[in-house]
């Protein structure tokens, strides 16, 4: 019955991964760009809900839409005044300058809402599903996000592939030159996708805190990193292996702290990563790319 | 002796000449300024760590500038090359009261250990490219932190103590804890220096500017700027990527040893993924190949919140504005024809050394 | 058991289901010029990726010297004697024009990075020769006086001369020369022309050309091979393949 329970919790912390993940992955596909910044987001999105809703008493399911909103806005906000610029610029420019932009969020973070830990309420359910006479514990919270991540999944596949901003993307995620000769708006369509990523850290950052309920404005870089790992053990650029990378990343934890250690868990997961990459050198799901001589 | 003179201020050598140059300069001035006026202890407290950091940036810049090699788990290196430092120092102390000779094996450990990580490291890191070896240096980085955070190790009459994840280590009358997991090492005897630091630095010029000047630098640039065309001419490339990275990573724990002499704590959390991160960003604003910029951009960078200590909270905000802020201008197409211009007025024929 | 330098039986690969090299019989005999022609897309660079193992034949064999390549990588390959330049000009462009030569004669030296580290006797002789050795060929393709330039800022047509002295530096049995005259005016081409026939003779090696300048073809060649999908048309001399029916419809379309 353990190992049902740590399955289950480990699906719901792989679950928020794969949401951040997602959103990493979309944003390097079509931008191809580490985008650090993108665990700083998850971080605002959890202080915009907790204000909304303890400081201003606003209802809960309006707090996450607001949340999920001002994420939104930050998100494009930041590509269109940070990255846009650097469009030809080297990856590694864009790199430092996404690493700026985390700094500033955190930074701006503790200045606004300071250093302290705050205890982040229960916006979505409390309560939990009794299986087996009680010897299985489910909480509504860890069913709530594994629904949540593959109904995002599921909305995502089917936006991408029927809609035609979603094809614009895919095309721009091609070849953004052939894009533009084919009369689709590059730039647009790049901020669509930030705009996407960045609801998406906001969904994960009210899944999380509800499960880990402490906010704190460095909050978003651990799991930024998780994600980030999770999208390319899946194979960055690929949705799909996202979603896988996020949710085994989620599984791989859950069981090493459970059964190995609680030190070590994080270099386990590493050194997973690692035996991962080096059997398929470009993630589980990832493109092979060939170069021509 | 006219090859010495040509060897110093050739043309080809002008780079290597003007590196030197301005440490040795730096390094003139601070002492006379410390030993004259009465400079502030803030300022005073800075120097070895700027020392630590060039040495790091320069490290890093031979992985990632010369290399092409985008590393993100610098700091793992340098954790390594500190705590090595720390357990020799603390074991040597009763047998080897020089400090000067005791800082010597130390650093001279923490770079072999921390190149012997760098060896094993790049079996695995190399196979792959781009952002995937980005993210297993990363992997490596956060590997290296969380196995010092489980690290016990113990010095007494009898020898070393070890133990791993929990601390089952009794030791003898007279023993001292060297390592004691996360909370890292305390009492640490501080051993390092500013001259110290100034000589480390003198010497990882010396290697960095000798491997690329030799045949081995030419494959690792060769390496980086085409691949294909570098194999068909008959270099290994695992093998010359190998080199750098290795060479990368004993100069990164040297710095890393320095740095940790300097203190009497230290935790293995100081040196995770912000602290690679920094590295990287000293590299890239003081340009990749470019080891001059490196000394100077990680100068200002280092010290520029220190500087900035009196806005207290803002220090940091005001830190992330600049970065990014130079970042938009110095990629900016119309400065960057602007700033081409200039160059070509002041090097009508600049060598192209690097 | 073969005097041939370069020789292969039978070579073939597929891509996927499609066959790009199928049944290729060519050889290439001490100080020959041997030029491979054929329309586009015949499969002419890929005979090139087949002789440097850029990719792995899926049938056949390559002798080099009368020994079978077969086990030996990209690297090996040079290292027993073939050099080659690219269609798509690949220079280490960040480097100095001299450093793209010294670089390709790095086989050649032995000594360690502990030796430069020390800045021993045998560091410096060794590169003391590689520096002259370096300039000699700098100065037969006529590059010497561009010495220190990033050789990606070179001209056009000097960045392909300089393929040709980086692939000479490795000093090799077999060059292997795809498209040098590409993008080059006729002076140029003319120029290259004599200093392809410099090479031949004033080095130890054989060459083999791929073209489609037909004046240079036929100028320096001693034997044409001609390819069409993948497999040999014709062969022989530039007047035999001049006269050949298959080859003009080839070439014009039928």
């Amino acid at each position: 019955m353990s190992f049902l329970s740590y399955l289950l919790s480990g699906l719901g912390l792989g679950s928020v991964y794969a949401i951040v993940a997602i959103g990493y992955t979309m944003v390097y596909g079509i931008a191809k760009m580490l985008n650090f910044a993108h665990g700083d987001i998850i971080m605002v999105g959890g202080y915009v809900a907790f204000y909304a809703f303890v400081r201003f008493g606003i209802p809960a399911w309006i707090s996450i839409i607001l949340s999920v909103v001002v994420c939104t806005i930050l998100g494009v906000t930041i590509e269109k005044l940070a990255y846009k610029p650097l469009r030809k610029a080297s990856s590694l420019s864009v790199l430092i300058t996404a690493i700026g932009v985390s700094y500033f969020l955190e930074n701006g973070a503790q200045l606004l809402f300071g250093t302290d830990t705050k205890i982040f309420p229960s916006l979505i359910t409390e309560g939990s599903l009794k299986l087996f006479d009680g010897q299985l514990i489910i909480s509504y919270l860890n069913i709530i996000t594994i629904v949540c991540c593959l109904l995002i999944m599921a909305l995502l596949t089917i936006f991408i592939n029927k809609t035609k901003i979603g094809k614009a993307m895919r095309a721009c995620a091609e070849d953004k030159d052939a894009a533009k000769l084919m009369g689709i708006n590059v730039d647009s369509t790049i901020s669509f996708t930030f705009a996407i990523g960045s609801g998406l850290a906001a969904v994960a950052a009210i899944l999380l805190c509800s499960t880990y309920p402490s906010l704190s404005p460095t909050l978003g870089s651990m799991p930024g990193i998780k994600a980030f790992t999770a999208a390319v053990f899946g194979g960055i650029g690929s949705i799909p292996g996202a979603l896988l990378g996020g949710l085994l990343l989620g599984i791989i934890e859950t069981f090493t702290k459970a059964y190995i250690s609680t030190q070590l868990s994080d270099a386990i997961v590493f050194a997973v990563l690692i035996i991962v990459l080096l059997i398929k050198p470009t993630g589980l799901l990832g493109k092979k790319e060939n170069v021509k001589v | 002796m006219k090859n010495f003179i040509d060897i110093l201020f050739g043309k080809k050598n002008i780079k290597r000449t003007i590196s030197f140059a301005i440490v040795i300069l730096a390094y003139v001035i601070i002492t006379v300024l410390t030993n004259t006026i009465r400079v502030s202890r803030l300022f005073s407290s800075i120097l070895v760590p700027v020392c630590c950091y060039i040495v790091l940036a320069l490290s890093l810049n031979l992985c990632v500038g010369f290399s092409g090699e985008l590393s993100l788990g610098h700091a793992g290196f340098m954790a390594v090359g500190g705590f090595t430092a720390i357990v020799v120092s603390g074991i040597l102390s009763y047998s080897i009261p020089n400090t000067i000779i005791r800082l010597l094996i130390a650093i001279i450990a923490g770079g072999l250990v921390s190149g012997l990580f760098g060896l094993v490291i790049s079996i695995p890191v190399l196979k792959l490219s781009g952002d995937y070896l980005a993210i297993v240096t990363l992997a490596f980085g956060q590997i290296i932190k969380s196995i010092i955070n489980n690290v016990y190790l113990g010095y007494d009459a009898q020898g070393i103590h070890f133990s791993f994840v929990t601390n089952t280590i009794e030791l003898a009358e007279g023993g001292r804890m060297l390592l004691l997991g996360p909370m890292g090492s305390v009492d640490v005897e501080k051993i390092s220096s500013f001259t110290a630091g100034f000589i480390l630095i003198l010497f990882v010029l010396f290697v960095i500017y000798t491997l690329i000047g030799s045949k081995n630098g030419r494959a690792i640039t060769a390496a980086r700027d085409n691949r294909i065309a570098a194999e068909s001419i008959g270099i290994n490339i695992t093998k010359t990527k190998t080199l750098a990275f290795v060479v990368s990573a004993v100069l990164a724990g040297m710095g890393g040893a320095l740095y940790a002499l300097n203190n009497t704590s230290l935790q293995p959390s100081k040196f995770d993924f912000n602290t690679s991160i920094s590295i990287l960003v000293y590299v890239v604003f003081g340009g990749l190949g470019n080891i001059t910029g490196t000394i100077i951009a990680t100068s200002i960078l280092y010290v520029l919140p220190e500087l900035l200590r009196s806005l207290q909270d803002y220090r940091m905000l005001i830190y992330s504005v600049v970065l990014i802020a130079i970042m938009l201008i110095t990629n900016n197409t119309y400065l960057g024809q602007v700033i081409q211009k200039v160059k070509l007025i002041f090097m009508k024929k600049g060598d192209s050394h690097e | 058991m073969s005097e041939h330098v370069l020789e292969t039986k039978s070579l073939g690969i597929d891509f996927g289901g499609l066959t790009a090299v199928n049944n290729l019989n060519i050889y290439v005999d001490a100080h020959e010029i041997v030029g491979l022609i054929g329309p586009n897309g015949a499969g002419k660079t890929t005979v090139f990726n087949l002789l440097t193992k850029v990719y792995e034949p899926s049938r056949g064999a390559i002798y080099l010297d009368g020994e079978d390549i077969k086990k030996l990588d990209t690297v090996g390959v040079n290292k027993s004697g073939i050099a080659r330049t690219f269609q798509n000009i690949r220079l280490f462009s960040n480097m100095s024009v001299i450093d793209n030569v010294k670089v390709a004669m790095n086989n050649e030296s032995n000594y360690s990075f502990f030796d430069s580290l020390l800045h021993d006797l045998k560091y410096f002789n060794e590169e003391k020769s590689i520096e002259e050795k370096a300039l000699k060929l700098l100065d037969i393709f006529d590059l010497k006086n561009e010495k220190d330039t990033l050789a990606g800022s070179l001209p056009y047509g000097a960045q392909r001369r300089l393929e040709i002295a980086r692939a000479l530096a490795t000093s090799p049995k077999v060059l292997l020369l795809d498209e040098p005259a590409a993008g080059m005016n006729p002076q140029e081409t003319e120029e290259l022309m004599n200093t392809i026939r410099f090479v031949r003779e004033n080095f130890d090696v054989c060459i083999l050309l791929i073209e489609h300048d037909m004046s240079l073809v036929m100028g320096i060649c001693q034997r044409i091979y001609v390819l069409n999908y993948g497999m040999l048309l014709a062969k022989g001399s530039p007047d035999e393949i001049k006269n050949n029916k298959e080859v003009i419809a080839a070439y014009l379309g039928e």
